[in-house]
């Protein structure tokens, strides 16, 4: 479960050395953007050593390697999959086809260690206007890709749009790669909200994301991890009715019913799925019921 | 009759200083301190040899006692806490005899006793009248309680009051009264107000403080203790007023109604105050400009005595009726023994200042300490100094993990149960060894440069010299 997603510069020993201590359900540490190009080795050295002897048991680890256009991206994977990051972030992802070149290699060098297929898996990070515009084809290029990932500040660039924090100018390009995810049967995670002193927008703005469909959301800073947590955790009473629903349903079973309500509302096969999400959520979380009813 | 003499050299000499004496200074004007200099400079001036200065606490202000030392003016020492420029010209062994440390309890319990008799006190008041009464809650360097100077001018032979705001008689609003007061000098400046209260105390913005400043809070929470009548004190560290705005969230959610907040009060505990956390504030010493307000004009916020806040002598003490303390650490062993005397090499900078009191008196004492500062882990196996012994120590928390003192197995239990994640400190002390590796041990030279009393008038430990290369 990721509800929450922290970028952590792969530079910055002190911030990856307490990454697993700030909450978040994963953390990102970040070959790319945040590392200047002479200090990309010293960064990716930082980064898999820090995978190689601290323990982060209990927060996943995604890394960000450089796009594959640049001269980096092979060398981070070679020194990155051997530590078994759970997913690699591929930037400027803008077509199948560079999935299909990265995810090449990827199974090259996860042969090379003697590791099964797929171990690593892919997330596509969609920051074109050319990605947004073949998020579905990149979600199901490969089945190593487990989830799309919005990236609005190169986006917006693309886009020749400025950037707000009420974001009308992604509203495209969000709806259309919660579909595309979705069509394809992957997750979806948000762009972060970059004002960090903005206590009150990051809840907009992760709320939002959650209403749109997003199965959780990025974040430069640790003071908005426990904010999306929260947000993309489900509230005691949708777990209630998740329950509810779900004994309502065995309950229609055991009687042979083929239709029942609820709160004078038909339960629906969506409406079950929901609730079946709702529960695996809610034990992920330690707040489901002990007797599963 | 009056009480008001031309200058500090003239309260000197009349006051009967002679080679050998005690003189005494309270530290609320804190970096801001003109007084101890300027008293200082008057004795070395009269050709006083041999005094010994029992300070509250020395600053780095107070510089210029390194040249009274040099020159035999000054031959001893006697403070609960000395900062680190001070510290260092100390821990190489400027001072023949060692500095006694004390509590801020231990001080104005051995003063009235008599174990540390004072022969003059110089007592640095922002607003006095001419026959001494005076208060640290008006005039330009308003420094709002004057807790730490009630013994001084109780116990001593003579007090001498050192003003920059007189004032007409009788002052209003008096914290040390005239019948303990035996002359009063004005000067243009007893202070620099800059360094004597901050603008306002900042919460940290620091990722990992905040996450060990929500784990506090939620050992507050999950402790038992924090109900109404709760009680609390924390200190002006960015973590620990973190901390105290978690609790502040948590005590307005679930409507808990406090007791008092108690000690060096900061702005942020006057919130709690207004915000009804608290039915009171105990003030032994302002950190910040709004402290300083709120003492001046609420009545619900009351300035203390050292005495009343934390000596083990008195008949009671606040500390005794204190549910939670939440106090910093340079370094914690094993055995959950604190140091805030040393840094990692050695060198003297600080002191317990209310640290040992406060652990001693609460219910619940709670270390707040990242795993490690810089390169160095913050648990070890012995500290380099005992400056509050384990036994009064509750709870280490880092952002690694919540390490509960093995005598309290309940709280361990109920912390446990709430899911916070409890790690045993020897393990804490391997995942960060992990990262940092072992650190060397310090070498310690062979002459004591500084004694640890504890709060009841014992040897706690003893600080040596630190050996130049």
């Amino acid at each position: 479960m990721r509800r929450s997603m922290l970028f952590l510069p792969g530079n910055n020993p002190n911030m990856l050395i307490n990454g697993n201590c700030l909450g978040a359900d994963a953390v990102i540490f970040d070959l790319e953007d945040a590392v200047s190009p002479d200090q990309k080795d010293a960064a990716r050295i930082l980064v898999r050593n820090t995978m190689r002897y601290m323990d982060f048991r209990g927060c996943e680890i995604i890394v960000r390697i450089n796009s594959i256009d640049t001269p980096f991206w092979k060398q981070d994977i070679d020194q990155i999959l051997p530590q078994k990051p759970a997913l690699i972030l591929l930037p400027k992802t803008g077509s199948a086809q560079d999935v299909l070149e990265a995810d090449g290699y990827i199974t090259e060098v996860e042969a090379k260690l003697g590791m099964e297929k797929n171990t690593v898996g892919l997330m596509p990070l969609i920051e074109t206007a050319m990605g947004v515009e073949n998020a579905f084809q990149i979600a199901s290029a490969t089945k190593r890709v487990k989830a799309l990932f919005l990236g609005a500040e190169d986006l917006t660039a693309d886009l020749q749009c400025k950037r707000t924090k009420e974001g009308r100018e992604i509203e495209y390009a969000r709806t259309r790669l919660v579909v595309a995810a979705r069509a394809a049967g992957v997750d979806v995670y948000d762009t972060p909200f970059t004002d960090v002193n903005d206590d009150e927008g990051i809840v907009t703005d992760a709320k939002l994301a959650k209403a749109l469909g997003f199965t959780g959301k990025a974040s430069i800073s640790p003071r908005h991890v426990e904010v999306i947590n929260s947000v993309f955790s489900p509230t005691q009473a949708e777990i209630d009715y998740a329950y509810e629903v779900m004994a309502a349903i065995t309950l229609a079973k055991e009687q042979g019913k083929g239709a029942i309500s609820l709160r004078g509302k038909m339960i629906d096969a969506p409406i079950v799925s929901r609730a079946q999400q709702t529960i695996s959520v809610a034990q992920a979380l330690g707040m489901g019921r002990e007797d599963g009813k | 009759m009056s009480k008001l003499v031309k200058s500090i050299q003239e309260a000197v000499m009349l006051a009967g200083l002679k080679d050998g004496m005690t003189v005494s200074f309270h530290h609320h004007l804190r970096n801001g301190d003109f007084v101890l200099n300027m008293v200082m400079e008057q004795i070395a001036a009269q050709g006083h040899k041999d005094i010994y200065v029992n300070a509250s606490s020395l600053f780095d202000v107070h510089m210029p006692l390194l040249e009274h030392i040099k020159n035999g003016v000054v031959t001893g020492i006697g403070a609960d806490y000395i900062a680190a420029g001070l510290g260092r010209a100390i821990s190489q062994g400027v001072l023949n005899k060692p500095v006694q440390f004390r509590t801020h309890g231990g001080r104005p319990s051995d003063i009235s006793k008599g174990v540390s008799p004072i022969d003059v006190a110089f007592i640095a008041a922002p607003t006095a009248d001419p026959m001494g009464n005076c208060t640290g809650k008006y005039g330009k360097s308003a420094c709002g309680s004057l807790g730490y100077a009630f013994a001084d001018a109780m116990y001593a032979k003579k007090v001498v009051v050192i003003t920059d705001n007189l004032v007409p008689y009788p002052l209003q609003d008096v914290s040390i009264s005239e019948d303990w007061v035996d002359f009063v000098v004005q000067v243009d400046a007893i202070g620099d107000p800059k360094g004597i209260v901050s603008g306002t105390t900042q919460i940290t913005r620091d990722p990992v403080g905040l996450v060990m400043a929500s784990h506090a809070a939620q050992v507050i929470a999950h402790s038992g203790l924090l109900k109404d009548g709760f009680s609390f004190q924390t200190g002006a560290g960015g973590a620990s007023l973190a901390a105290a705005k978690f609790l502040k969230d948590i005590m307005l959610k679930e409507g808990i109604q406090g007791s008092f907040g108690l000690g060096g009060i900061t702005g942020y505990m006057v919130d709690m105050l207004h915000a009804g956390c608290f039915q009171a504030l105990m003030d032994v010493q302002c950190f910040d400009l709004k402290a300083v307000e709120s003492i001046r004009t609420d009545p619900r916020h009351r300035e203390i005595s050292a005495m009343q806040y934390a000596s083990p002598n008195s008949r009671s003490a606040a500390v005794d009726s204190l549910d939670v303390v939440i106090l910093g650490a340079t370094e914690i062993d094993t055995d959950f023994n604190v140091n805030v005397h040393t840094d990692s090499n050695g060198y003297i900078m600080g002191g317990s200042g209310g640290h040992s009191d406060t652990a001693a008196g609460a219910k619940l004492s709670m270390i707040i300490a990242p795993m490690f500062r810089a390169r160095l882990p913050i648990v070890t196996d012995h500290v380099n100094c005992i400056s509050t012994p384990g036994k009064d120590i509750d709870v280490l928390v880092t952002q690694g993990g919540i390490a509960v003192n093995p005598k309290n197995a309940e709280l361990k239990a109920r912390l446990q149960a709430a899911g916070l994640p409890i790690v045993d400190i020897q393990q804490l002390k391997e995942k960060t060894e992990r990262i940092t590796g072992t650190p060397q041990k310090i070498v310690k030279g062979d002459r004591v440069v500084a004694e640890v009393i504890s709060r009841d008038g014992q040897l706690q430990d003893q600080i040596y010299n630190v050996p130049q290369v």
